[in-house]
């Protein structure tokens, strides 16, 4: 049983890496559009470089979300109701973002739907550090595994500085990824984007640490956790070196890099919390006293072993089916 | 407001809104895998165009099927995070491995046929386009297991007030799973197709896109012969079922107050729930009987072999469920009439025949509404059939008023979505599959 519940932490960890490195490109770009894109062929190529694939890596949150609730059913609960306003923004955002892109190129107000396109974009991008901060530094709990805080519970420093951190690590995917599918300016620009952004996730990265030692003393105590800092950290500063050395592929993968290693960090802070409960940490939701049964857990791991490497692979090969920068020539 | 009541009308618009686009998505991914076969082994350019249009419309569909989709996997936790705590062991799975084995197939697939055509050989886009209808049909299959388990429990067992999963392959092939996802695979076919069809009668009623609107409305009006009569057959092995599983629901469908022999089937009526009484009610004596136990005079149970707090409202189970029944032999009528004018070859004349394909279009959809409507409402008061109360399912922690606020805010983007979707839509008709080309932004 331990095992079992030890592998579903990893896993849900793992969906939401894959979630962050796929679908954080895409939001990335579109937090990103305004910088990046200066006339409306820019702003098509960067489209088109997510247009096949957006949808794919929103799966990603589908299943990591479906993972949550089958494996730590009461974690899914608490967090989903608890957090209600500021996921339902997520939500809507979610809702508008998927239209914007096929109704910008569909209809003739393209202005309003690029707008969307960008704030829907931005908003989860930041809400969702902002979530993690909050479950990784904890919220009050009661002993029915309830939420008793309220909305601006939720807007404390530290989750705020890591929303600000997941946002810059999402911006980093989007400017790396924007170069490895352009050329010529749009590509320098993005090139120029991801040393900037680099410098600011590093800093943001500091600004988090030092609320960490405010706000959580026993976390820095934690040997693990300094090692993926520190990894993280190293990541990020070989993103900013390729982008400056041209290679942009390797500058993509770095970023992906540094985001799991993001992942780590904020796992091995967490284990064995799922949620912290701020008031009395024997109210915490850990992955013992929330996940389901022995069974399940075993069942989902079957599900998870003969579906995600089939999932990997047509992915990887759809992948290299659009390989190579955007051209519009082509798509047209 | 009570909080449960607002979280049911929130969970009743965003579902049956979601519910518009899964069930086209079946039929438009069909008839796409039909029309890419043609293409392949006949290598007429006509098919690939008619393709390239529909595959237009259903990024069109699924976008917004999409987008609406994630409402229902987050909406579990936000407004029914106690049924999310009480069946989570078993519910959760089911929503995962949809996500795993269907809902990745079917987007990064989709993904291929939308943008992909230059970038594949020929075979490869046929398999993409039989990938994505393999998709989206596994990924109905794992939200009918879910749903099934609410309606027909199985595989678990109760500790202290949760249910714990004891065999996964007796909950997920419970009783009512197979017979649940077959009707469905064939109210979504029929939707979808009606679409195509429908599409195909609009232009050639209107001359337009010569032989391309001629193949669409006769391949689309081939394929529609023979579903609603395998309809027929498998609604009422589904109904047997009901019968079987939860006769309290097929009591309410067809507002049988007593439990009786030669029990007879309502054509038409207006059950009151309070007065226990049916008004206006024109019924076939003996059919209920003969239709569920194959023999007029067996007894039927009614409403009064179960207490009446375990009774589900009456009204509208009733209603839905021979709305239902009502458009389906339509839809037999609609085939035998398409026989008939294929056999006089006369499918491209026969004006009034392509305005009633026209006014056909919308009908499938609203049978398969109301049929889950009729299901779903039908089994109330459970969210979960005698296992857990939708009185005690909702979220404890959301105010009424935080619901409230997201009702009205779904209602605006909801509608917002359907009026320029829809718009996206005609203009993609309007503009026709005479060289459809690839999509791109």
């Amino acid at each position: 049983m331990e095992v079992l519940q030890i592998i579903w932490f990893i896993l849900i960890g793992v969906l939401l890496l894959g979630y962050s490195i796929l679908d954080g490109f895409d939001l990335g770009i579109g937090v990103l559009f305004p910088f990046l894109a200066k006339n409306d062929n820019e702003k098509r190529v960067l489209l088109n470089a997510i247009a096949p694939f957006w949808d794919g890596n929103e799966v990603w949150l589908l299943t990591g979300a479906g993972a949550l609730f089958a494996a730590f059913s009461n974690v899914y609960a608490t967090v989903f109701s608890g957090f209600y306003l500021a996921l339902m923004i997520v939500l809507f955002s979610l809702i508008l973002r998927a239209v914007s892109m096929e109704f910008r190129a569909q209809t003739d107000n393209k202005k309003l739907w690029e707008r969307v396109f960008v704030i829907s974009s931005f908003l989860p991008s930041l809400l969702y550090g902002v979530a993690l901060g909050n479950i990784i530094v904890g919220v009050p709990l009661n002993a029915q595994m309830e939420f008793t805080g309220n909305f601006f519970t939720l807007l404390r420093p530290f989750p705020l500085s890591l929303g600000l951190l997941g946002l810059s690590a999402i911006l980093l995917q989007g400017s790396t990824y924007s170069a490895l599918k352009s050329e010529g300016e749009l590509n320098n620009r993005a090139r120029e984007l991801t040393k900037v952004i680099s410098l600011i996730f590093i800093g943001l990265f500091l600004l988090a640490l030092v609320l960490t030692f405010v706000c959580m003393p026993d976390a820095v105590s934690k040997p693990v956790a300094w090692i993926f800092g520190i990894i993280t950290i190293i990541f990020v500063w070989f993103t900013k070196l390729n982008a400056k050395n041209g290679d942009d592929f390797k500058s993509f993968i770095f970023a992906s890099l540094s985001f799991a290693g993001l992942w780590s960090l904020a796992g091995s802070v967490m284990f064995p919390n799922m949620l912290k409960a701020s008031n009395n940490s024997t109210l915490s939701l850990t992955i013992w006293n929330a996940s389901s049964s022995k069974l399940t857990l075993t069942v989902m791991l079957i599900i998870a072993l003969i579906g995600m490497p089939i999932v990997l692979a047509y992915t990887y090969m759809i992948y290299r089916w659009f390989r190579g920068k955007v051209v519009l020539e082509d798509v047209e | 407001m009570d909080v449960v009541l607002l979280a049911r009308i929130q969970f009743a618009l965003t579902i049956i809104y979601h519910f518009i686009f899964p069930p086209i998505t079946f039929g438009l991914g069909l008839m796409i895998v039909i029309f890419e076969t043609l293409y392949l082994k006949k290598d007429d350019i006509i098919y690939k165009d008619i393709s390239n249009f529909l595959i237009k419309l259903l990024a069109v569909n699924f976008v917004l099927g999409t987008a609406t989709g994630i409402t229902m996997e987050f909406s579990f936790g936000n407004n029914w995070s106690n049924y999310s705590r009480v069946v989570g062991d078993i519910f959760g799975a089911p929503l995962a491995a949809e996500g795993v084995f269907a809902f990745f197939l079917e987007s990064m697939f989709l993904g291929v046929l939308v943008f992909g055509r230059n970038k594949v050989s020929k075979k490869a886009f046929w398999w993409s386009a039989l990938f994505v209808m393999i998709g989206s049909h596994l990924s109905g299959f794992w939200i009918i297991i879910a749903n099934s388990w609410m309606q027909t429990p199985a595989g678990y067992e109760m500790v202290d007030g949760v249910a714990k999963l004891t065999d996964f392959f007796e909950a997920a092939i419970n009783h009512s799973t197979f017979i649940r996802f077959t009707h469905m695979v064939l109210a979504g076919w029929l939707t979808g197709v009606a679409v195509v069809m429908g599409i195909g009668a609009y232009y050639v009623l209107k001359g337009l896109y010569g032989e391309h609107g001629k193949r669409i409305l006769k391949i689309s009006a081939i394929t529609f012969i023979f579903l609603p009569f395998i309809e027929l057959g498998l609604g009422h092995i589904h109904a047997i079922e009901v019968y079987e599983y939860q006769p309290v629901k097929m009591a309410a469908f067809e507002a049988l107050w007593k439990t009786q022999k030669n029990a007879p089937m309502a054509v038409f009526g207006i059950p009151s729930k309070e007065d226990e009484k049916t008004y206006f009610n024109i019924e076939i004596p003996s059919m209920l009987s003969l239709l569920i136990h194959f023999n007029p005079n067996k007894e039927v149970k009614g409403l009064d072999a179960f207490p009446k707090d375990e009774w589900p409202p009456i009204f509208l189970p009733f209603m839905s469920y021979h709305i239902m029944i009502g458009l389906g032999s339509f839809f037999i009528l609609l085939s035998m009439i398409i026989m008939f004018l294929m056999w006089k070859n006369k499918l491209f004349e026969t004006k009034w025949f392509l305005y009633l394909l026209l006014i056909n279009i919308p009908l499938p959809l609203i049978s398969t509404e109301v049929g889950w409507m009729s299901a779903e409402v039908g089994r109330q008061p459970w969210a979960v059939w005698h296992i857990i109360k939708t009185s005690h399912a909702a979220s404890v922690v959301v105010p009424a008023w935080q619901i409230l606020l997201t009702i009205i805010l779904f209602t605006i983007i909801y509608s917002l979505l359907f009026v320029v979707g829809f718009k996206i839509a005609l203009k993609i008709i309007k503009k026709g599959p005479v060289n459809a080309e690839q999509e791109i932004y």
